[in-house]
């Protein structure tokens, strides 16, 4: 097996250097988020925190934090309750066009947003209403359902039926072993897809552009910014607190996930998606 | 349960209502509404309700449409090839060489760049790329270059670069799970009957990959070929591709027909693009069965 092992060596190589290039733009944000020169040029200058600071005085800065965040937490809820149905709906029964209508829900996966947001725009304004942050939850409740489902329906299928009808049998009602039962057992997939739902709507920009009207979003807010090259190294802060709370979502929502897989006594078949 | 499969039909429906529900009045409504939109004729601050085809005309014969649809083309495809040959490798060293508690490592490590803020990653390329950009200040201020390199921002590269990038997350997660499906028995088999270790990988492992292969190629190709933020970034608004060609008719012009035409026009092409690739390999989509 010495080819085996060499060539499990190249491709090691191979997999460090990709894993680089993944991770490489990400790296410099930190770098230059602390970096006291003004333009964003090695080497580097001297160590500050004054990007971060003028960050957090910035009002307009505020406001849109303000609603991306209530922006987010809102279409996290929305998408996940409706992925509960969803997935207890595809993993627990058969119906009729089971599959066609899974297929069409689980759409905005791969429809470029641009079109989604067009199309929502054109309605939207047909109907005389008036652009806010709540047709942007409308549209981010659409794409991040589907991921909501992905993850839901793992947590969902790893369920042993018969421990519901042993509650039926006991006397439950159904909604009764629903909550006592089948809730706490996927509460960690809930969890987890709530936590996805809510980076995902935080960061996604197409649709909040498209359907805020004159409400800022972090994202178009930092899109609106990218014009002044003064305002760069502050961009830069921003995103490193942005780029850290998502990451620190992720861990968190992978733990639940793997939660929810040995709760259910089932082995782990990898990340998201 | 006791109760017979049509109680289990009904059941489903009702469970699965809410969401359908949803997702038509969100989601299918609009995207007909598009539709029709696209046969209707652009007047002065209104729709005029009557029937046409010119808009289809109009965006089949104008070479401005063209070229902006053709560049689409090119930039998704190009985009689509480098990131899906450039992550086999990676997916098949995580499902065949990494040992098996480790492997959700890998894949938390992959996805991890995918979940951070898309804008801020084609924002850092710009940053990398840029006139005044990492690359060109670096060189300069060590004395390599004395004129800023113009050649890497603001074309068509720069922008196959930036979305390869983002894309590359997608490329892996199918092919990994495809690698993760086949039977290593059957590799031992095509060893102990005399193949080589490419044959084998050649004639079993590649073939049996191809379903994900196959995932990955669309799964990159329908977003990437809509989309509309490394363009306008990137791009500097100076290179269009089909994405800013719809916004600007639908918002910028006001012409909502014509920009419908573009949006469906797009979604047609993606439709027949994608059919044709699977057409090209149903030999090795029966393999899944």
């Amino acid at each position: 097996m010495r080819s085996g092992a060499l060539q499990g060596g190249g491709l090691r190589i191979y997999a460090m250097l990709y894993l680089l290039f993944l991770y490489a733009p990400i790296i410099l944000l930190p770098l230059f988020a602390f970096n006291s020169g003004t333009i964003i040029a090695f080497p580097l200058k001297g160590f500050t925190t004054d990007w971060f600071a003028q960050m957090w005085e910035n009002a307009t800065l505020r406001r849109a934090l303000m609603n991306s965040l209530t922006i987010a937490v809102s279409s996290a809820i929305f998408a996940t309750c409706l992925g509960v149905f969803a997935a207890r709906a595809s993993t627990r029964f058969t119906f009729p066009g089971k599959g066609p209508i899974m297929g069409f829900i689980m759409l905005p996966m791969v429809l470029p947003e641009i079109i989604v947001s067009m199309s929502l725009l054109v309605v939207l304004l047909g109907a005389g209403v008036e652009l806010s942050i709540l047709t942007v939850i409308l549209g981010h409740t659409l794409i991040c359902m589907p991921y909501a489902i992905a993850i839901l329906s793992t947590a969902f299928a790893s369920l042993d039926p018969s421990l519901e009808e042993a509650a039926y049998d006991l006397g439950e009602t159904k909604w009764g072993a629903f909550r006592l039962i089948t809730l706490p057992l996927v509460m960690p997939g809930i969890i987890s897809a709530l936590l996805i739902s809510f980076t995902i709507s935080l960061d996604e920009f197409i649709i909040a552009f498209f359907l805020a009207g004159n409400e800022p979003t972090l994202p178009t807010y930092i899109f609106s910014q990218l014009r002044f090259p003064a305002l760069v190294p502050m961009i830069m802060a921003l995103g490193t607190v942005l780029v850290a709370l998502s990451i620190v979502l992720l861990a968190l929502g992978e733990y639940f996930r793997r939660r929810s897989l040995a709760r259910t006594g089932s082995s782990d078949t990898g990340g998201f998606l | 349960m006791a109760k017979g499969p049509r109680s289990e039909a009904v059941q489903g429906a009702t469970l699965i209502a809410p969401p359908f529900l949803y997702a038509l009045l969100v989601l299918a409504a609009p995207l007909l509404t598009i539709f029709a939109y696209s046969f209707l004729t652009d007047g002065y601050l209104e729709v005029i309700r009557e029937f046409s085809l010119d808009n289809y005309r109009q965006v089949l014969s104008d070479p401005i449409v063209r070229s902006v649809m053709l560049r689409s083309l090119w930039v998704s495809m190009t985009v689509t090839l480098v990131t899906v040959v450039l992550a086999f490798p990676v997916a098949y060293y995580v499902s065949f060489v990494v040992r098996p508690e480790r492997k959700a490592l890998w894949l938390f490590l992959i996805t991890i760049p995918f979940w951070t803020s898309y804008l801020i990653r084609v924002f850092l390329w710009k940053v990398i790329l840029g006139y005044n950009g990492v690359i060109n200040s670096t060189l300069t201020s060590l004395g390599i270059i004395d004129e800023p390199l113009t050649f890497i921002l603001y074309n068509v590269n720069s922008i196959v670069l930036t979305l390869a990038h983002a894309y590359a997350p997608f490329a892996i997660l199918p092919i990994f799970v495809a690698l993760e499906k086949i039977d290593r028995s059957l590799l031992e088999a095509g060893r102990d009957l005399g193949e080589s270790r490419f044959m084998t990988f050649w004639r079993v492992t590649l073939p049996l990959a191809m379903p994900g292969v196959i995932a990955a190629t669309l799964i990159v190709f329908i977003p990437t070929i809509g989309d509309y933020v490394t363009p306008t970034v990137i791009g500097g608004g100076k290179i269009p591709m089909i994405a800013n060609m719809i916004q600007v008719q639908m918002l910028d012009l006001d012409n909502r027909p014509l920009g419908s035409a573009l949006a469906v026009t797009a979604m047609i092409i993606v439709a027949i693009v994608s059919g044709i690739f699977l057409f090209l390999n149903r030999r090795f989509l029966k393999v899944r069965q």
